[in-house]
């Protein structure tokens, strides 16, 4: 499904004063495949933008429109459950909405929610495909309380939750934080699974650099509900003074790339460690050979 | 001397599990700790055996003298320790700022006039002097973090502890929390104790010890401990992002001295590489 | 959801703001009682209590529009009240009659009554609370039950309880907007069906709302014993509440109306012959 928005604004509260306007003529597309980043300093207006995205915070008159795929979001009879099942959306430390007695029941909340008809034969094999798809051991946790795991595993059982029906479109809200290296890791591992197999596309929110610019095919940048930059992570790094005036860090690759250009050495890379290394080993050995 | 000192410590939440084995350590004073580990690893339980949240079942926790085995002494301890938590909503406990940073003081019974200083005192230290009439609910994560920091050097610690107090935070948050605490560790000689996972928060510190299944795995200087690549990942962790891109260029041949920790440094050894070739 | 205050405190400068919020307390009370005490269609008396709610409204520098918004909260159960009264009040002369509803004029003047009734007494309290933060209004409650230590109350807790409760109103209004929009996004449907169904279609949102309060209990807890808390034994305050010149004035104020309503229940028939 292809992610549009065009002119988008959203106002928290009663007030009008375009202070206070939490998204201002957001325009944005996404196209079906991608990994987007969603990059932006806490309070930038991009987890309002996201949760635009499925109707949970909903379209107000005259404030713009969102189209996903075939749904429009501006239509009165656009059919937002069907729409939530096809745009999964994992929240910020998910493991906080995980309820039911077992993991189980828990996974399997989403496919009762959407799809009411399925039979439990066919409940279990989408609770089953999904536990093992985020890398959990069905049989040992099924019957497990959720409440009983560790903090590692509690996410993965979150985010089971949410692909349960295999959504084409996943979004999520800074979904490493509180990991430790090892749980970012196979976390950052497990996203590029899920978009090789169901998940087409992929919109990433995040705090977090160096992560966008090692992961993402493209990105924006949110600075008091706008955006100020779209593109690959190349693109929007190069620019180091503006993505400055947004209280943005640059990722460490974009950092030394920068740096080393300073100094009069060109190393082009796509700002991804294995690019950049790529880079300036080749410039140091054309040097020598020079 | 050390001003707090564990020896052969163990500790438990139940019988079948050890959270911390046999552990001894010591810091000094004016020192610049950090304890690293991954989720799970038993680190944060030492922050609570410090001030004697949770008493060793083996060996003892000494600071200053004072042992938190003894529980008429449990208070002189926590004076001395101050330790700040991982979720800062979680720690606040009054809806204005400086009657939340007056808490501390409170429980110890000092006289209003000075309870009023220390608010003065603490506030300017992590420089959050102009929201002492604020809400903390309407402050930013990093914000609100200071004032709990505040709240704890209201009791005057020597010795502050960091349980993972930067993991919740966005950068921006997680700089300015840091900031603090160097500027605390340098200019008014507080001991510092910082746990964490986060790799280039150890940077600066004097002394790491790396935590792995409630045993201490390795000790020694930043440096020391990240020239041993394979073994910290062994235990769940990972180099800084610096440390990592030098290993890489080194596996390709660019060779670039030991120890760079830090993006600056790194970057420095990276254009003097150029002009040498 | 972060701006959801509990009484909708509005800060400002003014004579009422700087009154000791157990004088606020205590003339609120004496305020309820002086509404209270208005005999049945004695409405000089309302008028008398209605005239103070004005000048208190305007020593308080809070827009008069905000002290009547607060009648919107209930606006529905004045109507209620007020249509059981017109209602179903059998007295005095009919008015209208339709099958089993009679109106009469009884009934007509008894809703007035009572709309006068909860409307005065809801501008006055709200007066309070938009005048006097949650942490004074506690405050000061906790200082007007210190004699209750006598009986071996635990007023010192109980004050605790209530300032941790409202300090952590806003946290956890955030954290259940949160869980009930991480559940929609699950298909989770609170808005269709009947009440059994939205009510069970809660539990997923009230079970982790209660686990995460125990984990932040358990935390506040570590945090508080942390920070050397021991119990009200050897506590100091750092805030004392002093009463100024203009308690005494409010006071005197306060004191005015009741006799006034007293008078006027009294001696109505002066004014009206």
């Amino acid at each position: 499904m292809r992610i549009e928005t065009e002119k988008l604004s959203y106002a928290y509260g009663e007030s009008k004063a375009l202070m206070n306007l939490a998204l201002k003529d957001v325009t944005l597309t996404v196209e079906e495949g991608e990994f987007f980043g969603i990059i932006g300093q806490t309070g930038s207006g991009k987890t309002t933008f996201v949760q635009h995205l499925n109707g949970l915070i909903k379209l107000k008159k005259n404030s713009g429109s969102i189209k996903i795929g075939e749904f429009d979001l501006g239509e009165k009879k656009c059919d937002f459950k069907k729409l939530r099942a096809r745009l999964g959306m994992v929240f910020q430390y998910p493991e906080y909405q995980l309820f039911a007695e077992t993991v189980f029941e828990d996974v399997a909340f989403g496919v009762k929610n959407f799809m009411p008809e399925t039979s439990p034969e066919q409940v279990e094999v989408m609770v089953k495909d999904a536990l093992e798809t985020v890398g959990l051991n069905y049989l040992k946790v099924k019957d497990k309380s959720p409440f009983e795991l560790s903090g590692g595993q509690k996410r993965r059982v979150a985010i089971a939750g949410v692909i349960v029906t295999k959504p084409e479109v996943l979004v999520l809200d800074e979904p490493v934080a509180g990991l430790d290296p090892q749980g970012k890791r196979e976390f950052i591992a497990l996203l590029h699974k899920l978009h090789k197999s169901f998940v087409k596309t992929i919109i990433l929110v995040s705090h977090d650099m160096d992560l966008v610019a090692e992961n993402c095919t493209r990105a924006a940048v949110f600075s008091h509900g706008q955006i100020v930059a779209v593109g690959t992570p190349k693109e929007i790094f190069s620019n180091a003074e503006s993505l400055e005036q947004t209280g943005l860090d640059l990722p460490l690759t974009a950092y030394l790339t920068n740096m080393l250009k300073q100094a009069g050495i060109t190393a082009e890379n796509d700002y991804t460690v294995d690019g950049l290394i790529k880079a300036i080993v080749s410039e140091i050995n054309c040097g020598g050979e020079r | 001397m050390a001003i707090l000192s564990l020896e052969n410590v163990s500790f438990s939440y139940d019988k079948h599990s050890n959270a911390v084995k046999d552990v001894s350590l010591s810091v000094e004073k004016g020192e610049y700790v950090a304890i690293i580990g991954h989720n799970g690893s038993g680190k944060s339980t030492l922050a609570k055996l410090f001030n004697g949240l949770v008493l060793p079942d083996k060996g003892s926790v000494i600071v200053d003298g004072f042992s938190t085995l003894n529980k008429k002494e449990v208070f002189e301890i926590r004076k001395r320790v101050g330790v700040v938590f991982q979720n800062p909503d979680n720690q606040l406990v009054a809806s204005i700022v400086e009657d939340d940073v007056a808490f501390g003081p409170e429980n110890l019974g000092i006289k209003r006039e000075e309870i009023g200083q220390r608010i003065e005192f603490a506030l300017s230290a992590v420089g959050m002097e102009k929201f002492r009439h604020s809400s903390p609910t309407r402050l930013s994560g990093g914000q609100k973090q200071r004032i709990a920091i505040a709240g704890v050097l209201a009791l005057k610690p020597q010795i502050l502890v960091l349980d993972e107090s930067t993991a919740m935070l966005d950068p921006q948050g997680r700089k300015e929390v840091l900031e603090v605490i160097k500027k605390l560790n340098q200019d008014n000689g507080v001991t510092v104790i910082t746990i964490t996972h986060y790799m280039d928060e150890v940077v600066d510190a004097d002394k790491v010890y790396v935590i792995n299944d409630g045993k201490i795995a390795l000790c020694g200087t930043p440096q020391e401990i990240f020239n041993q690549k394979e073994v910290i990942k062994g235990f769940g962790l990972e180099l800084p992002l610096c440390a990592e891109i030098r290993d890489k260029l080194a596996r390709q041949g660019v060779i670039l001295p030991d120890g760079i920790l830090t993006k600056e440094r790194l970057a420095e050894e990276l254009c003097a590489l150029k002009r040498k070739s | 959801m972060k701006d959801v205050t509990f009484g909708q405190y509005f800060p400002a400068k003014s004579f009422v703001h700087n009154m000791d919020a157990r004088v606020k307390i205590l003339a609120v009370i004496a305020y309820i009682v002086a509404v209270f005490l208005v005999k049945a269609f004695h409405f000089l008396g309302f008028l008398a209590c209605f005239l103070f709610v004005i000048i208190a409204t305007i020593f308080s520098r809070v827009p008069f529009l905000k002290v009547l918004r607060s009648i919107k909260g209930i606006l529905f159960f004045i109507i209620l009240s007020a249509i059981l009264q017109i209602f179903f009040n059998a007295d005095g002369k009919i008015l209208l009659e339709w099958k089993f509803i009679k109106i009469t004029d009884k009934g007509l003047l008894n809703a007035g009554f009572i709309v006068a009734r909860i409307s005065l007494i809801v501008l006055g309290a709200s007066l309070l609370t938009l005048t006097t933060s949650p942490v004074e209004i506690a405050d000061g409650i906790e200082s007007l039950m210190y004699p209750l230590k006598w009986i071996k109350f635990p007023v010192h807790e109980f004050a605790l309880i209530m300032s941790i409760a409202l300090r952590f109103i806003p946290t956890l209004l955030d954290e259940t907007d949160r869980i009930i929009k991480a559940q929609k996004a699950r298909g989770a449907d609170f808005e269709s069906g009947n009440l059994f169904k939205r009510a069970k279609a809660l539990i997923p949102v009230l079970i982790p709302l209660l686990i995460s309060s125990f984990r932040r209990a358990d935390e506040l807890a570590d945090a508080m014993d942390a920070r050397c808390y021991s119990g009200s034994k050897n506590r100091t305050k750092y805030k004392k509440m002093r009463l100024t010149w203009r308690d005494a004035v409010a006071t005197v104020f306060i004191a005015g109306l009741i006799v006034g309503v007293v008078f006027l229940n009294k001696f109505y028939w002066l004014l009206v012959v």
